[in-house]
């Protein structure tokens, strides 16, 4: 009766309906959000008001929504995590922790609920391409804030809003002891609002806001213990790095705005052709070939490419939930996100596709082998978070752009969970990271052993699980690609499968099995292995002797369980839309001259067939090659890594010292700046600006009055005799002048 | 409404209120001088918020104009106006004095009245600069200006005041006696005229251009402040109290970038234009080279200090690259500028009331015992860095997108104060606020009181609006800048 009096409304009652009940459930949220601290209300009449307001607000979702009330839900999927963060950040106090959590949990939720529902009417075939408000007017350029909704988009909200709703259910675990409880979600939510607002752009200037939003929630995360002086390092770090991509991007999008005069994405695409037959003015430079590589310096520091990759590692300062969120599935793969979306401007670009493919495939090789030597837990994770994005970039680079997205998306899901799955560890090992005090966990935490062993499998690509479908699928790409540097490309993606099996399983195995090294009297090699997870105001870490690890409470293990389903799945279900169905058809294009996936495509018959003939191909072999050695090193015969360490020694001092690239940025332009500013400010400010003309004309103006005090003699013959040789002189020049 | 004097009531309300608060006298009614310059500060920027709302943007004359005879023999005329360039420096000029004033409320205990009346005086004066339309009249406002401030820094200032009072004193008035000599020669020219309306209709050969250029230059170069005349700028700061700091930065420095467009662009064009390739190699030099120096200051209020001169380097640089993204970009940073950099010296105030001291290096895990202050403070240096959603961003992206439209290479150099920005206000942020608590003075910090807490949160508000929708601020300023553009297209030769 209710559904069939909503169905005969008019649309314009609908739509106040609808925002009435959307005020009201997000009223219920806070609320309950209040209640949860002061009592106001009541507990059964605060579950009462949110209970109504989820009840009426969900038919009303359900039912189908006209496009005005689709175009409100646009605005609610950022909104709502933003007002919860403004609520959190804000008014803290006043909320209280449970209260913080709630409200930007719900906001989250709401987030989700709407992207499905957007994913369900683009599924319908339904885009939508609009501006929301003007921003400015200048020089002939509209700055706009706008939407764009499509596959691509939703897709990206769908993966954003799962994974920080699972973050903020499993942060109301993680951070339970933190006095900083507020300021966390507060943050986690700004986080998800920005990389919605970034996903969600229809131009560049909104880009580049969300570009630089995140970049700054992130760099108050990885901050976030900001007492702790390794975690403001790193986040400046950070920050500084991000900012030397950004620099590329924004000269990108100053070339695209000064040569088409449109930031709109659309616009832009339609001049494409254009900027491909013109050549940068002062240069001789291509320009589209300018313009790409300029934007994928910015995707270089936004997703931790060689050589800008430097922070990545350093950010697991932060809070695990973050490094989960935002340093492996979402923030980082912004890169890769933007370049697919720029898809009919790379596509123009041979040289610029092979950079992509070089900087990508060397990522993706040589951060692997960093993952190898590190013995902090989370270490190993963001060193093979680097690596595939690495992956991820070859993909774009052999213009498989629906393979890179594709394996955004599962990467999203197994890496969130092996960084969580890696926080459920360091809870039961009570802040100690160092994977050499652990061993044997499974028996004390068998849902995080499981889900972390599924997640391991997902990332080397064993078959059937999501990870098999993404990897491949690249392997395959640039099997089949034709451009410069796709054999060195193909050399380090294969090879990094061995690695990542390796390093993956040499993980899991020093965790989860073997010896219990835990809990013994802490050793030498406890303290250079800092732990890097150590809450604020909680200096104890390690398991003291005797004491056993133990399985986190549900809000942790459940978003583990729920993140495990989809990093088995997920590639079985989606790779044959995405890849080879209509799914991106009209978001990403592929030039006629690139081969893209085609082959892959020709060759596809089924899920479980891929499946069944990636038993037979090299990757497969590689990753089962890199599982058993490192279970004959970890298990078997611990003693010959150390054999190996010995023996090589300089190569693991290269490794241990991530190939100096620190030490080299350290020296060369950290120092180096501070150095030159230095110089500049002492030599030219100080020496020669005040030193010289300043204080010097001063002087000067000294010196003169002192010399005319000489010729102020007081004696009335000398003036005379100077008044006269005056005249003479002026009177020879005054009749010589002709 | 309109009929109202609209801006002879921003001049003299400030002026005639300040001699009012002047009278109160000693400190024993500093309570009285307080409350009364704060209600004249209220009033005067009162009587401003009609400029904006009655402002016609489809025009580029000037507005509000007031005329009255002033010297008859001389021709010389009481003359104001504003256009789309000028009317926002007025207002942004009278908020930031009712700011000031809050900032001195408690801080300033000695010669109370004076010290508000000076900063009255001073702002009514300088809304005389932006609105004068007549030669002497701008050149009298734009002389009595530096009086009050050099009477701020001199007798409120810090232990080295009296060298940066005179430093700031010389250097400026050496600049401006040159630009004098100018304005006669152009009252010559003009047939005995000085209305800067008809200065910018006179033509004039290239050679004189050529030097009225330069006149201009060392008077406004010298206010910006650019490299290399820059070297007054951090002393003066470092001296002056934190009142004479913010509207020395947030104001002040905007008077010679205003010369630029009142007077040099429009008055000597080809001139102008061909100086073009010097002022923009001096503002990337201001930009890079600045940027590199403020990367290493040891005292908060130098880093600041240097960090405005760069961001002016981008002001001076969007002017002279003529296009329209270029000279909005510059007049919408002059206006950011304004709130951020009055805000970094207000945060730097704050800390240097309860600890007296500016040296970055007495600080350290300040947010552990002002975590209220700590948040204001992010968002002042991530403004100061130029982060989208502030209004730090909004002039930077401008200019730059206007410098590749220009050259690719200049906005190359330009935008490396993305990473210079970004690099010296976070380092200092990082060193002052984050850590352990560094020492026993840190660890009795109390955090920002409801004063403080008030006028921070208008100036973040002001931040955050003008980066979130910025289309109010650019709106007013089309008419004027496309008009200006046109004038210096057409030779005066």
């Amino acid at each position: 009766m209710i559904i069939s009096t909503y169905t005969m409304l008019s649309s314009g009652s609908k739509l106040a309906l609808f925002i009435a009940l959307t005020v009201l459930a997000l009223l219920a949220g806070a609320l309950l959000a209040l209640n949860a601290r002061r009592r106001l209300f009541g507990c059964a009449g605060a579950r009462a008001v949110g209970f109504v307001g989820l009840v009426a607000g969900l038919p009303a979702l359900m039912m189908g929504l006209s496009r005005v009330e689709m175009e409100m839900l646009y605005r609610v999927v950022p909104l709502a995590p933003l007002a919860g963060a403004l609520i959190a950040g804000l008014f803290g106090k006043a909320v209280g922790r449970a209260g913080a959590h709630l409200v930007t949990s719900f906001g989250v939720l709401v987030a989700l609920a709407a992207s499905i529902l957007i994913y369900v009417d683009v599924l319908a075939g339904n885009t939508f391409n609009d501006t929301v408000y003007t921003w400015m007017e200048a020089g002939g350029i509209t700055f706009e804030i706008g939407f764009l909704i499509d596959s691509l988009t939703v897709m990206m909200m769908l993966v954003v809003t799962f994974v920080s709703l699972m973050v903020h259910v499993y942060t109301i675990g993680y951070m339970s002891e933190d006095p900083g409880y507020q300021r966390f979600f507060s943050y986690i939510s700004l986080f998800t609002f920005s990389m919605l607002m970034l996903v969600m752009s229809n131009n560049f200037l909104q880009l580049f806001f969300g570009w630089e939003a995140v970049g700054l929630v992130s760099y108050l995360l990885i901050g976030f213990w900001y007492k702790r002086p390794t975690a403001i390092y790193a986040n400046l770090k950070a920050f500084l790095v991000n900012r030397v991509g950004d620099f590329g991007f924004l000269l990108g999008i100053g070339l695209i705005v000064a040569y088409t005069g449109s930031l709109d994405y659309a616009e832009v695409f339609e001049e494409a052709g254009n900027l491909a037959s013109l050549e940068m003015a002062g240069t001789g430079w291509p320009l589209i070939t300018a313009i790409c590589i300029c934007l994928f310096i910015g995707a270089m520091g936004k997703s931790a490419q060689v050589p800008l990759h430097v922070w990545l590692p350093d950010s697991m300062e932060g809070p695990t939930p973050i490094s989960a969120l935002i340093h492996a599935a979402t923030m980082v793969t912004a890169g890769i996100f933007m370049v697919a979306r720029m898809s009919p401007l790379f596509e123009l670009s041979d040289a610029a596709l092979s950079f992509v493919l070089v900087i990508g495939a060397t990522t993706a090789l040589f951060m692997g082998f960093l993952g190898i030597v590190q013995n902090d837990i989370k270490r190993v994770v963001a060193y093979s978070t680097l690596s595939q994005l690495g992956y991820m970039t070859v993909a774009l680079g052999v213009s498989a752009y629906s393979a890179a997205v594709f394996h955004l998306m599962t990467h999203a899901f197994f890496k969130a969970l092996l960084f969580l799955g890696a926080g459920s560890v360091i809870i039961g090992m009570h802040h100690d990271q160092d994977m050499r005090n652990m061993g044997g966990l499974r028996k004390y935490m068998p849902i995080t052993w499981i889900t972390s062993l599924l997640g391991s499998l997902a990332l080397i690509g064993f078959p059937l699980f999501s990870g098999f479908y993404s990897k491949d699928s690249i392997i395959e790409a640039v099997h089949a690609a034709q451009i410069p540097g796709a054999g060195y490309a193909l050399f380090c993606v294969l090879l990094g499968v061995f690695v990542t099996a390796f390093y993956s399983f040499r993980m899991y195995f020093l965790v989860f099995h073997g010896e219990e090294r835990f809990g013994k009297a802490h050793d030498a090699h406890h303290h250079d292995a800092h732990a890097d997870d150590d809450h604020q105001d909680d200096h104890h870490h390690g398991l003291a002797p005797g004491q056993k690890p133990h399985e986190s409470p549900w809000v942790v293990t459940v978003p583990l369980v729920l993140l495990a389903i989809p990093s088995v799945l997920i590639g079985y279900f989606t790779i044959e839309p995405m890849l080879f169905g209509e799914w991106f058809k009209s978001v990403i294009f592929v030039g006629d001259n690139h081969v893209g996936l085609s082959e892959l495509a020709a060759s596809f018959h089924s899920p479980l067939g891929m499946a069944v003939h990636g038993l037979q191909t090299a990757p497969f072999w590689l990753a089962m090659g890199g599982v058993a050695l490192s279970w004959y090193f970890y298990m078997k015969r611990p003693d010959i890594p150390a054999a190996i360490q010995r023996r090589f020694s300089a190569v693991h001092t290269l490794l241990e010292n991530k190939y100096y690239f620190d030490r080299f940025n350290e020296v060369f332009f950290a120092a180096g700046s501070r150095l030159l500013g230095r110089g500049l400010w002492k030599g030219g400010d100080q020496a020669l600006i005040d030193g010289a003309v300043v204080n010097g004309s001063a002087r000067l103006v000294g010196w003169i009055s002192q010399a005319s005090r000489l010729l102020q003699t007081g004696h009335l013959y000398q003036y005379a005799f100077a008044m006269i040789i005056g005249v003479f002189v002026l009177l020879t020049f005054w009749f010589n002048r002709g | 409404m309109t009929d109202m004097p609209l801006l002879s009531l921003a001049i003299w309300i400030p002026i005639f209120g300040g001699l009012l608060v002047l009278a109160t006298g000693s400190d024993r009614n500093a309570p009285l001088a307080r409350a009364l310059a704060l209600l004249v500060a209220v009033a005067g920027f009162a009587v401003t918020v009609p400029l904006y709302l009655g402002f016609d943007t489809g025009t580029a004359t000037m507005q509000f104009v007031e005329m009255a005879p002033w010297i008859r023999p001389y021709n010389i005329n009481y003359h104001l106006g504003v256009d789309g360039i000028s009317v926002l420096f007025v207002i942004l000029n009278a908020f930031v004095t009712v700011i000031v004033v809050l900032a001195g409320w408690e801080v300033i205990r000695e010669k109370v009245a004076q010290y508000m009346a000076a900063f009255l005086i001073m702002s009514g004066l300088m809304n005389g600069i932006f609105s004068a339309l007549d030669g002497v009249l701008f050149y009298v406002f734009f002389e009595a200006s530096l009086i009050p401030l050099y009477l701020v820094i001199g007798i409120w200032g810090g232990a080295n005041r009296v060298y940066a009072a005179i430093k700031f004193f010389l250097y400026t008035l050496a600049g401006s006696l040159l630009m004098l000599v100018a304005l006669l020669y152009l009252f010559l020219q003009a047939g005995g005229s000085f209305s800067i309306l008809d200065w910018h209709q006179l033509p004039i050969p290239m050679g004189a251009q050529s030097l009225i250029f330069f006149a201009f230059l060392a008077a406004f170069a010298v206010k910006v402040p650019m490299w290399p005349v820059h070297t007054w700028l951090p002393d003066a700061h470092v001296e002056a109290p934190t009142g004479g700091s913010v509207v020395l930065a947030a104001i002040a420095l905007k008077l010679g970038a205003y010369g630029f467009l009142r007077f040099s662009l429009p008055i000597v064009p080809d001139a102008a234009q061909y100086y073009a390739p010097l002022l923009i190699t001096l503002s990337l030099v201001a930009v890079v080279y600045i940027g590199f120096v403020a990367l290493v200051q040891t005292d908060m209020k130098k880093l600041v200090a240097y960090s405005s001169i760069a961001h002016m380097g981008f002001v001076t640089l969007g002017f002279f690259m003529f296009n329209q993204l270029g000279i909005e970009g510059a007049l919408v940073q002059m206006i950011s500028h304004g709130f951020v950099s009055g805000a970094m010296f207000l945060c730097i105030g704050v800390l240097y009331d309860r600890m007296h001291s500016r040296n970055i290096a007495d600080y350290g895990g300040v947010v552990n015992k002002m975590p209220k202050f700590a948040a204001f403070f992010m968002l002042f240096a991530m403004a100061n860095a130029g982060l989208p959603g502030t209004s730090g961003f909004v002039g930077e992206f401008m200019v730059v997108l206007g410098a590749v439209q220009f050259n690719f290479w200049v906005a190359f150099l330009a935008a490396t104060t993305l990473i210079l920005g970004a690099a010296y206000s976070l380092w200092m942020y990082k060193r002052v606020v984050f850590g352990e608590v560094a020492n026993d003075h840190v660890a009795q910090l109390d955090d920002i009181n409801g004063r403080e807490f008030a006028f921070l949160a208008i100036l973040a508000f002001c931040v955050l609006a003008m980066g979130v929708y910025p289309f109010p601020f650019t709106e007013v300023m089309h008419a004027s800048v496309d008009e200006l553009l046109r004038h210096i297209a057409v030779s005066k030769l």
